[in-house]
């Protein structure tokens, strides 16, 4: 089953187009990158995606759930990490956590076990006591991804998830993520740093509100790094 | 426990735990209706005579006279609270979280609401104790019939508080909410004065009162403090209370691009 299937979404502010078109697919266990320049439409695309604004032309499959016909069953299946941290900084790791999993209906041991397993997944068990305002950048970051493994989504979505942290810490996150699609988790990564996408990765760069190139990154980038493809691409079309 | 049970459970606990961590918010919801009723209302005693107007069958004091009205001062404004929360968590990002839950929206809206309304109850019963310290009670059965009186308005108010929050665009606003809508509405009100005084100055003045669903919610409240039932009072409160209810649900539809914009 695909993991998620967008075919001919568009959007609008006002008449400025947002997104023109757009139509890809993320299958089970991809990792699939979302590469794109600032204001290229990836932000617009993450909130389609999670249901925050809806769109009147295009559909959207989650896990094979309809978001405009089976809006419930489609967020069941998604986990979310926002660009925007969305950790509450007076909770303890384990607390937050524990919101979420009552906003998804799970709740006592069963949540318990589910927080302990997906925290002992990013490596972050032993910190679950701790208030999330002490946490590092890094670990911030990871608490949210554990949270979003809670309730076993097959789809992860992340938001540009390393915005502000530093090499180390962008590298670890990057790996943990790898790894979960390894799992057999799609995982769609807005970015805008070709350096967190690895050759074997799915990539569609998106630009000026359209899919620009749509591949496997080491196909797509040829002789080139991805960097440069990536340049040429946005440079040449701008 | 159901889905649905458990998210109340959470959403309510954290509306809880975020109000014990903010003293702050707590004090200065009792002092603004006690500064009304030590300061504003010794002043006004002599000026403001009052006949004998239902619910009360005696003379009273101006002091007696406005504590049902700043009962309702505490429910507006832990409302436009609530309010002014709900913009902040939108600007920080954490409202994306109780949004795509995968649980309806309007229940998780509804949770909120039951939050906040819990909330602002809490803080009139601290104000009412407060009050009885200075001498200033009601008959006791009043204390408990007042309850489905203070939900009825606290939920009015606390909706108004999540319409006015899915259109306010940044915090930045929220003075522009306190101008045109927490002061009018609390002036414009039976709270402070009967309105039969307002009858004798101004005859307009005296319908937009008569008109403004938070008189009405003071009107219930006072009459409950003192054991009787306005139904009246209450039907207008329930009115308001739906329409805020679910012009907050449209405001809060993801298909409306106003929002989007939002993010």
């Amino acid at each position: 089953m695909k993991g998620i299937e967008v075919s001919e979404l568009s959007y609008s502010f006002g008449a400025k187009k947002a997104l023109n078109d757009v139509s890809f697919a993320v299958e089970a266990g991809q990792f699939c990158a979302l590469l794109g320049p600032n204001g290229a439409g990836k932000s617009t695309l993450f909130n389609l995606l999670t249901r925050l604004f809806t769109s009147p032309q295009g559909t959207i499959k989650i896990a094979g759930h309809s978001l405009n016909d089976a809006p419930r069953k489609a967020l069941a299946k998604l986990g979310i990490v926002f660009q925007q941290s969305t950790l509450d900084l007076d909770l303890s790791v384990h607390q937050n956590l524990k919101y979420f999993a009552a906003l998804h209906g799970i709740s006592g041991r069963k949540a318990n076990k589910r927080i302990e397993a997906s925290l002992e997944k990013l490596g972050m068990l032993e910190r679950a006591g701790e208030k999330a305002r002490f946490l590092n950048g890094g670990h911030r970051r990871r608490a949210e991804i554990a949270r979003a493994l809670i309730h076993d989504p097959s789809v992860l979505l992340l938001d540009e998830p390393t915005v502000g942290l530093d090499a180390a810490a962008r590298a670890s996150i990057t790996e943990h993520v790898h790894q979960l699609s390894d799992d057999g988790t799609a995982v769609l990564w807005a970015t805008h740093l070709t350096d967190e996408v690895r050759d074997k990765d799915r990539l569609i760069l998106l630009h000026q509100a359209c899919i620009l190139a749509d591949g496997i990154t080491k196909e797509l980038r040829g002789a080139e790094t991805l960097k440069d493809k990536f340049l040429d691409l946005t440079g040449a079309s701008a | 426990m159901s889905p649905y049970l458990t998210s109340l459970t959470a959403i309510v606990a954290r509306e809880a735990l975020r109000f014990i961590h903010q003293r702050e918010r707590f004090i200065a919801a009792l002092v603004r209706p006690l500064v009304w009723l030590l300061v504003f209302a010794a002043g006004f005693r002599a000026a403001l005579g009052l006949s004998i107007i239902p619910p009360y069958q005696t003379y009273i004091t101006y002091e007696t006279y406005i504590v049902p009205g700043l009962c309702g001062m505490v429910l507006l404004f832990n409302g436009m609270q609530s309010s002014l929360s709900l913009v902040y968590d939108r600007e920080m990002g954490s409202m994306k979280l109780l949004l795509t839950s995968p649980l309806p929206r309007w229940w998780l809206l509804f949770c909120k609401l039951v939050g906040s309304t819990s909330i602002s109850i809490l803080q009139v019963y601290a104000f009412l104790a407060i009050a009885a310290v200075f001498g200033i009670t009601m008959p006791t059965i009043g204390y408990v019939a007042a309850l489905p009186a203070l939900i009825a308005a606290g939920v009015m108010l606390g909706a108004l508080g999540l319409l006015l929050s899915s259109f306010i665009k940044q915090l930045e606003n929220f003075a522009g909410v306190m101008n045109f809508v927490i002061f009018p509405m609390f002036f414009l009100s039976s709270a402070l004065y009967p309105l039969w005084k307002m009858a004798e100055s101004s005859e307009l003045l005296y319908t937009i009162c008569a008109l403004n669903p938070f008189t009405q919610a003071v009107e219930l409240i006072r009459f409950a403090l003192y054991a009787q039932f306005n139904g009246i009072a209450l039907l207008w409160t329930l009115i308001g209370a739906a329409t805020f209810t679910l012009l907050a649900l449209w405001g809060y539809n993801p298909a409306r691009t106003g929002l989007a914009k939002r993010g």
